[in-house]
């Protein structure tokens, strides 16, 4: 068998979480009963026109620039023109001649190394509604919530040789949408969406091979399987000297396949044309130097940062940049507590841990940096040990617990008083002239077990320093 | 440039729309004829014009992104031809 | 009081000083759309009981001493293309037969805010469409002139209304010569304005980058106060233009006195009826008289007018017509299966043959392969009208033309013939492709006696000088003071 490559490229769709939607002052919000979310321009009634939302074009400069993407100056929209239910016009206002982002570049890494993906060009467009099927009629229900919900679709250059890169790229562009601000790429809720298409060539080839494009995927674990899936299906083609058809598949979760869609839907001719009713949008040096001033810190700069300035290491600067929520969470409580490395310890210890155990994602998040920089200090201080600490962070996790009063409450407090030390180690060497004898005899291990017996009768709450000190000089004075 | 049958079963199929024979002829005959006298344009140099799509070269008018509260529904689906659980209800589509 | 001798700007004044009441003044219109429309057909809808309610409204204002506008209490009608919130809005098609959009255009709020009484909604050529009425679904409007002849379109019933008395004034909408075309062959005056001065929010779209909505009148003063009524800037449409209101306040002083007008030479070739080509030139002569400066010169690109529109128009339309597909509003066909079929079904039967026509050749222009020959040659073609304007006005305050080739023709004569109809609009086209005011007022009859109209075209914005100049003709002139008589008396 020949050796072959893999080509794949993206667009991937993304809804803005502007508050408004494109053309017209309805919710973006997801959900809602349905056709609520609705008004005379976005249902595409008569007479009605787009009113552009200023927003939608901030953001997409945003990812532009996020993306070293150049930045058009002199933008258009076009209509983009099918006929299918869920689009209330008739036609897509979107950006053919002249999108707003053009030449940008991504850099990712998978165990294959780093290398740059491309991107081609960024257009600012509007969603469509949603069909249901309603099984008791067997028709069609139409709901238009979601028609005119901003979206950008960014487009790859076809720089992709392996599913581990699709993916890798779609996780460093969520992860960058994200700090940005501009959407939650909730791929369950449609907010992320992607088409990818996949063509292969015998390697080392420069010729590009056919590709064909599935549309509409929303998790990536269903984008790496079908981008492995198209692969081995075209490979196989093209061994049985068979040809790859260019066209639309479909693929199909349930069966872990793709199939051919029927050739019409394939057929398109968009005849696009200058959107009339919207004017073009100028986009000036002051207003890109505004965005850019305002721009978010990147994952990639943070994780860097981190590095630099608060010595982490490089796993653990990429684990808490990975989401938005954990870098704040990190960034706040450090402002505090000026203590990096324990803050760093606790979210990469106990927090993840909780969160996997819950299975909270990073957005549902709910600790203050206040509380949790007041527990790093009550174990710094000596006030807590780090056992207890634990517990207290559990509690504040889960029931929203405040660390000084639940430590107050639970009577977690350390001992100050090293009198009752005193008093409680008497008591230890008294019960256990065994072990006292082992330690004179030379047995270290012993004086571990008389440590052990005095925390233990302490109920812990004795600082261990203490307790090793007061303990050595008594043994000592034997 | 002429139209041959071909084309005006394409035409149709873009526009949605369904002619009967005698429809398709005439607008065969009539689409040709218009076109003969469109062609004209094509004497019309042309070169470095760049296309007005719109009178004016004004730029730049923008709304500010408030969400404001959205219609009745009864209002949109007022018009509905059929409607069903406050939805627009049409033939099952393919998926 | 003889109302039909009466301009709007005259009744409004009566109503003012309270020697002539809303109510009754409505219902006068109300009485001569009942002895007439059976006849001219101009109405596709009458609101009597909704215009006597604003009527009462709006005297009981008056009553109280308010400060109103001139034009309150005036009665107007409103073409069926203009969007009426909760009641029928039809664009002449069976498509949007029982549509009853939720929203009013900005226009008619203007109007109503004004303290207009809205009469009804008037006939038009489907979605705006054809230049005689007669593609209109409710049948054709007759021209009151003589009603075995159109009376122009697509505002053809706007037109028709002011002329057979059925309405004081009216509005209409402007594509490619449907405001003017109509007034030429109706003997009443409107104007096209420039592009962006009236909102277009909840005018129906035909072809977005050509259409504007403008007023029709009795003469050119109750023309400028109309616009000046409803333009202004909106946010709902993002083409129109955030400017000052247009000051019309210098364009009454009667005089044409310095001003430089120009007549193409190359308007006045084949195809221009002597009669109508006599009254035009006739024309100039009075404004010479009057004190205007009158030069011939060259108008280039006229003969790629045409063309270019039909393309441009065309194609925005054929996107513009895509959301009428029976799902949302309108008509849908019973005898649809599946979603495809759904689409076709309802669009083959709810529209007529011109509309789906353009559709068509609006659909080709745009599709994969002809985009460069035909819509992106068109656009160029508009910039070299544009050009043309544009160094015509450095020389000239405004163009003096026909408004339409010929007067009236038979109803059923160019129906059957499309190119035929388009060669009509070679004189009002360019000046939407341009995006540029224009003005029709009567300027004389034919040997039998139907009205002519002629043109004025000016510079973006320049709506005050080319009323000035119109205001001055009619002052001179009683072209639009005949009436016509034909309608009278019932169906002939």
């Amino acid at each position: 068998m020949m050796n072959y490559e893999t080509v794949c490229g993206l667009e991937v769709h993304v809804e803005l979480s502007t508050k408004s939607k494109i053309f017209c002052g309805c919710t973006t919000e997801f959900g809602g009963e349905p056709n609520t979310h609705v008004c005379p321009v976005c249902s595409g009634m008569p007479g009605t026109l787009p009113m552009l939302n200023k927003s939608v074009v901030d953001y997409a400069i945003r990812v532009g620039l996020a993306l070293n993407c150049d930045i058009t100056r002199y933008n258009k929209f076009d209509r983009k023109n099918y006929f299918y239910p869920d689009l209330p016009k008739a036609y897509q206002i979107s950006q053919l001649y002249l999108p707003i982002c053009r030449d940008g570049k991504v850099e990712i890494e998978t165990e294959a190394g780093k290398k740059y993906i491309g991107i081609h060009e960024i257009h600012m467009e509007e969603d469509a509604g949603k069909l249901v099927h309603d099984p008791w009629d067997d028709c069609t229900l139409i709901d238009y919530n979601r028609c005119g919900v901003p979206l950008l679709e960014i487009v790859s250059e076809p720089d992709f040789s392996s599913a581990d890169e699709v993916i890798a790229y779609l996780e460093k562009l969520r992860d960058i949408l994200i700090y940005l601000g501009v959407s939650d790429c909730k791929m369950q809720e449609g907010s992320m969406r992607a088409d990818v298409n996949v063509s292969v060539k015998p390697f080392g080839s420069k010729e590009l091979g056919t590709r064909t494009e599935m549309k509409n995927m929303n998790s990536f674990k269903a984008i790496h399987r079908a981008v492995n899936f198209e692969t081995k299906r075209q490979i196989e083609l093209l061994e049985e000297g068979k040809r790859v058809i260019q066209e639309t598949r479909r693929w199909d979760e349930n069966k872990d396949a793709s199939f051919a869609m029927r050739s019409k839907e394939n057929a398109q001719d968009y005849r696009y044309f200058p959107e009339p009713d919207l004017l073009p949008v100028e986009i000036s040096d002051s207003w890109i130097r505004q965005i850019k001033e305002n721009m978010p810190e990147l994952p990639e700069a943070k994780r860097k940062r981190y590095v630099e300035e608060f010595s982490l290491s490089e796993y653990d600067a990429s684990v808490i940049t990975s989401a938005k929520e954990l870098a704040f969470l990190f960034e706040q409580t450090t402002a505090i507590c000026s203590k990096p490395k324990e803050v760093c310890n606790l979210i990469m210890g106990e927090l993840m841990r909780l969160m996997s155990e819950t299975s909270t994602l990073p957005e549902d998040l709910d600790i203050s940096a206040e509380d949790t920089a007041k527990l790093i200090e009550l174990v710094c201080d000596g006030k807590i040990n780090r056992n207890t600490s634990k517990e207290v962070f559990e509690a504040m996790f889960k029931q929203k617990a405040k660390p000084e009063e639940y430590v107050k409450q639970k009577g977690l407090l350390m001992l100050d008083d090293d009198s009752l030390v005193e008093e409680t180690i008497d008591k230890v060497i008294n019960e256990n002239p065994k072990s006292v004898e082992d330690y004179l005899g030379g047995k270290q291990k012993a004086f571990g077990f008389l440590v052990g017996q005095t925390m233990k009768a302490l109920k812990g709450k004795a600082n261990p320093q203490s307790v090793n000190r007061i303990l050595k000089e008594k043994l000592e004075k034997l | 440039m002429k139209i041959d049958t071909e084309l005006i079963s394409y035409l149709e199929e873009l526009s949605r729309l369904k002619l009967s024979e005698d429809e398709k002829n005439k607008a065969q005959s009539d689409l040709n004829r218009i076109l003969d006298y469109i062609d004209k344009l094509a004497e019309l140099d042309t070169a470095d014009i760049e296309p007005l799509s719109h009178p004016f070269e004004f730029t730049n008018n923008f709304r500010e992104d408030e969400a404001k509260p959205s219609a009745d529904r009864e209002l949109i689906l007022k018009n509905a031809p059929e409607k069903k659980d406050g939805c627009f209800k049409v033939p099952k589509t393919v998926e | 009081m003889d109302l039909s001798t009466m301009t709007a700007l005259e009744i409004g004044k009566e109503i003012k000083q309270r020697r002539l009441s809303s109510v009754e003044v409505t219902k006068n219109f109300i009485e001569n759309i009942k002895n007439n429309d059976k006849t001219i057909n101009a109405y596709t809808l009458v609101l009597e009981e909704n215009a006597l309610k604003q009527a009462e409204q709006i005297q009981k204002k008056i009553d109280n001493s308010e400060d109103l506008p001139p034009l309150a209490g005036v009665p107007a009608a409103v073409k069926d293309n203009i969007c009426t919130k909760d009641i029928l809005t039809c664009c002449g098609s069976k498509m949007l037969s029982n549509f009853k959009p939720p929203y009013s255009a900005s226009a008619v709020e203007r109007l109503e805010q004004a303290g207009a009484v809205i009469l009804g909604k008037l006939n038009m050529d489907e979605f705006a469409m054809g230049g005689s009425t007669e593609t209109s679904y409710f049948g054709p409007t007759k021209n009151p002139w003589d009603t075995q002849k159109v009376p122009g379109g697509s505002s053809g019933g706007s037109a028709a209304a002011v002329a057979a008395d059925e309405a004081p004034y009216s509005l209409g909408s402007d594509t490619g010569g449907s405001i003017r075309q109509p007034c030429s062959f109706c003997g009443v005056s409107g104007i096209k304005p420039t592009y962006g001065s009236v909102s277009r929010y909840g005018l129906v779209a035909f072809a977005s980058s050509l259409d504007q909505i403008g007023p029709i009148g009795r003469d050119i003063k109750d023309c400028a106060e109309i616009l000046s009524v409803i333009s202004g800037h909106d946010f709902r449409d993002f083409t129109s233009v955030n400017r000052p209101a247009i000051d019309f306040s210098s364009s009454f002083d009667g005089s044409a006195k310095s001003l430089k007008i120009g007549i193409p030479k190359n308007y006045f070739s084949a195809g221009l009826d002597k009669d109508v080509e006599k009254a035009v030139l006739e024309a100039a002569e009075v404004f010479k008289k009057i004190g205007a400066q009158i030069y011939e010169f060259e108008l280039p690109t006229v003969e790629y007018a045409i063309p270019a529109y039909y393309i441009i128009a065309c194609a925005e339309a054929s996107s513009n017509l895509s959301r009428y597909d029976g799902v949302k509003y309108g008509y849908r066909s019973k005898n649809a299966e599946n979603i495809l079929d759904l689409f076709c079904s309802s669009r083959s039967e709810g529209f007529g043959m011109e509309v789906k026509r353009r559709i068509m050749l609006g659909s080709f222009v745009l599709s994969s392969g002809y985009y460069d020959a035909y819509y992106k040659k068109g656009l160029q073609a508009r910039a070299l009208i544009k050009k043309g304007f544009d160094e015509a006005f450095e020389k000239y305050d405004m163009i003096l033309s026909p408004t339409a080739p010929t007067v009236a023709f038979k109803i059923g004569e160019n129906i059957s013939d499309p190119l035929k109809m388009y060669l009509g609009d070679i004189y009002t086209v360019s000046v939407n492709l341009a995006g540029i005011p224009a003005v029709s007022v009567p300027c004389g009859f034919d040997k039998e006696g139907m009205p002519i109209g002629l043109q004025l075209i000016g510079k973006a914005f320049s709506e005050p000088v080319l009323v000035k100049a119109a205001y001055a003709f009619q002052l001179n002139t009683d072209f639009h003071k005949k009436k016509a008589q034909a309608f009278k008396g019932g169906e002939q």
